[in-house]
């Protein structure tokens, strides 16, 4: 069967199930898009404001369903306009296929209009990508794609496929299938291993994002039943355990609960299962395993010895691994330590006054949400709150951007997530700042029909930075104070979304239950909070527990 | 501390920028790099050297084998390896010191391979160190063009357990 590369292309896609596609139209992807409106029966396109948009909601889907996220931008200025968006998903392991039109083959070095190289501009940002030069090799390169994408640490993968690909013609359906790469066979020093887990007293689990990537959430639970180890967080780890289960600590590391950064650091055994050990996380990293043996278990060999040195690393698959040592461990209870961690728990941040706080709308939110709904988050100082306050029972429900720290990807990230969740209710806390950055997108919410709620943790500043400028710089608030004068309930009511401002609890509470529609409606509620509401605990960057700040 | 890395790669256009872009990156230290096509011709050779403490040399190994256009890497030290530079130097000469570098010529092993009234090429094909230790020898000598491989090398031959 002889097809157009472009026809390639989506009969490709769809024999790798994709039913969802983020993009936008351009110049050198006419072909694709043509393609597209054919196939409007077996491939939603849905048409963001802003390519960057579009990736941040392949990123959302990606993350909420599991799925590859797959996003389309035609050359030049499209392309670029995914970099962040790559770059995002590659930090947190993400697996996005990013498809990217170019100039024909013929136009390609000679600086022809939107012309980029965008395969040596995303080079350091993916985990792999490729330009297609011939039309023969454009199925071949599908299929590898999104295997390279959504297998081992899974990453982005950007294919760049000039014009005259889109359209010369070849022989499709010829192309072997590649294989999964074999799971790496399960090997170590298995003895020794268990007889350092057998041997500890004070055992502690630190859960991360492979725990999620691996849909590994259950052997971690049972392990923390097995050995009577608490568990704690990295951000990316967060909603691999549920928020009921009591030995949950929460998040670790700079901004984590103050029990489970000090559990980590008092604990004399340490699983680390699916980390990184991300500066933030770490904090002084000589302090860090001062007094603990380190277990690393991860699919990337390559996180071994790179931020913290381990005593014995674990490679492969983390759900294979935690299997196999459940079934050699016998449950164990450790009273002294669980008592040591009891106490840990009673040390409390004190509320500020005031009652309109980042804590109690974010606990009014969540009584208006389920178990399974979607949540997203911007980046700041209402991430780290959502991120603390709001309790999360179900894996895949938190969208929010760990390693990159973007500003701006929250609204794209909910309407991926709302998208791949079914169209259900979906919430995405932001500020005044970040909001700012993409709130473009608000028109693809309303044009989407997606039953969208973006709460707007705002309070007139750049938060992060300013607590910072505070702590670190004696209050020199350089270009934090926003002093804008947006009126967002105005604002969304202007993009077709329904808009709300609440300054109390009672005024919040009673815009909740007005919004409290299922799944229809888009809305935007603005909170005016304080402009000096802090981020606490926190360990400022490079120093240990023992530099932690409490309170104001 | 220097590590040699024999990295056999798809030999495919972009794949060097991915490699060197790689070092820039992580922060890896290049001392040399030398690239050639194999006996075959869809995979070249990289060899690639560099220094640094043990756990940078330990993550370029790491890193270089995540990346999916290298087929293989073969890490190893200088003395698990035989290694060899290629040199082109060009001199200008004059009747006193002309017999003081050809005698350095004979004794390291290097030839003249292009000779004006005033000028010569010296090539010189030997291990990093005694390619240096002839280049100190022209020290006092004007060079006017220098041209270097970087070294290539290839592990020894261990009759027993050697792969293939």
């Amino acid at each position: 069967m002889r097809l157009k590369g472009a026809q390639i292309l989506i009969e490709e896609l769809v024999k790798q199930g994709v039913d969802t596609v983020f993009g936008y139209p351009g110049g050198q992807v006419l072909d694709i898009y043509d393609e597209l409106y054919k196939a409007s029966d077996k491939i939603n396109h849905v048409i963001t404001a802003h390519e960057q948009g579009a990736c941040h909601a392949a990123d959302g889907y990606a993350r909420a369903t599991g799925r590859t996220g797959v996003v389309i931008a035609t050359s030049g200025p499209g392309a670029t306009n995914l970099v962040t968006g790559i770059a995002n998903a590659y930090l947190d392991s993400v697996p996005l296929v990013a498809i990217t039109g170019n100039v024909s083959i013929n136009a390609l070095g000679r600086d022809s209009f939107q012309e980029v190289d965008i395969v040596g501009i995303t080079q350091p940002v993916v985990k792999h990508n490729f330009m297609v030069r011939h039309v023969q090799e454009l199925e071949q390169t599908i299929k590898e794609a999104f295997l390279i994408a959504n297998s081992g640490r899974k990453g982005p993968v950007l294919i760049d496929i000039p014009k005259s690909v889109q359209t010369d013609l070849c022989e499709y359906g010829i192309a072997v299938v590649p294989r999964m790469p074999d799971k790496p066979k399960v090997s170590y020093m298995k003895e020794k291993v268990l007889e350092a887990i057998r041997n500890c007293q004070k055992p502690f689990i630190y859960c991360g994002g492979g725990v999620i990537s691996a849909n590994a959430e259950k052997e971690v639970l049972e392990l923390s039943h097995r050995l009577d180890a608490p568990v704690g967080l990295s951000m990316m780890g967060r909603t691999a355990l549920p928020d009921s289960y009591e030995y949950n600590l929460g998040m670790c590391g700079m901004h984590g609960q103050y029990a489970a950064t000090k559990a980590q650091a008092e604990c004399d055994l340490m699983l680390a299962v699916g980390v990184r050990f991300s500066d933030r996380a770490t904090g002084d990293i000589n302090e860090y395993t001062r007094k603990c043996t380190v277990i690393h278990i991860d699919i990337d060999k390559a996180e071994f010895g790179k931020n913290v040195n381990s005593d014995f690393c674990l490679q492969g698959d983390v759900k294979a691994i935690l299997q196999d040592l459940l079934s050699e461990l016998k449950g164990v209870r450790h009273q002294e330590w669980r008592n040591e961690v009891e106490e840990f728990k009673k040390v409390v941040i004190p509320d500020r006054p005031g009652e309109f706080c980042p804590k109690n709308i974010i606990t009014a939110v969540r009584k208006h949400t389920n178990d399974t709904t979607v949540i997203a988050t911007d980046v700041g100082q209402h991430q780290m709150w959502t991120v603390q306050f709001y309790d999360f029972e179900a894996p895949r429900t938190l969208l929010t951007s760990g390693g990159l720290g973007t500003m701006g990807y929250g609204l794209g990230a909910a309407i991926g997530g709302c998208i791949g969740s079914g169209r259900k209710r979906t919430v995405l806390f932001t500020s005044e700042g970040s909001f700012g950055m993409n709130l473009n997108e608000l028109c693809t919410v309303v044009s989407q029909d997606l039953p969208i709620t973006v709460v707007i943790l705002n309070n007139n500043v750049l938060g992060m930075v300013r607590q910072w400028q505070g702590i670190f710089y004696e209050g020199r608030y350089s270009q934090t104070t926003l002093n804008r004068k947006t009126n967002y309930a105005a604002l969304a009511d202007a993009f077709g979304a329904k808009g709300f401002t609440a300054s109390t609890l009672d005024e919040l509470e009673k815009i909740l239950t007005e919004t409290d529609t299922g799944d229809t409606g888009s809305y935007v509620i603005d909170c005016h909070i304080d402009q000096d509401e802090k981020v606490l605990p926190m360990i400022p960057p490079g120093k240990s527990i023992k530099n932690i700040i409490l309170k104001d | 501390m220097k590590r040699i890395y024999s990295c056999l790669v798809e030999n495919r256009s972009g794949v060097l920028a991915k490699v060197a872009g790689l070092f820039w990156r992580r922060c890896f230290n290049i001392d040399s790099l030398t690239v050639g096509e194999t006996e075959d011709k869809t995979v070249s050779n990289m060899v690639i050297v560099s220094s640094g403490d043990e756990r940078t040399l330990e993550q370029i190994e790491k890193q270089l084998n995540k990346k999916l256009d290298i087929i293989k890497v073969k890490t190893f030290d200088e003395s698990e390896g035989i290694t060899q530079e290629l040199v082109l130097v060009k001199i200008r000469y004059n009747r006193d010191n002309r017999k003081d570098i050809m005698e350095n010529c004979q004794i390291m092993g290097a030839r003249i391979v292009d000779l004006s009234k005033s000028m010569m090429t010296i090539k010189m094909c030997d291990t990093p160190e005694r390619v240096q230790m002839f280049l100190d020898t022209l020290k006092s000598i004007r060079i006017v063009e220098l041209a270097r491989t970087g070294t290539l090398a290839i592990t020894k031959i261990k009759e027993q357990g050697d792969e293939k």
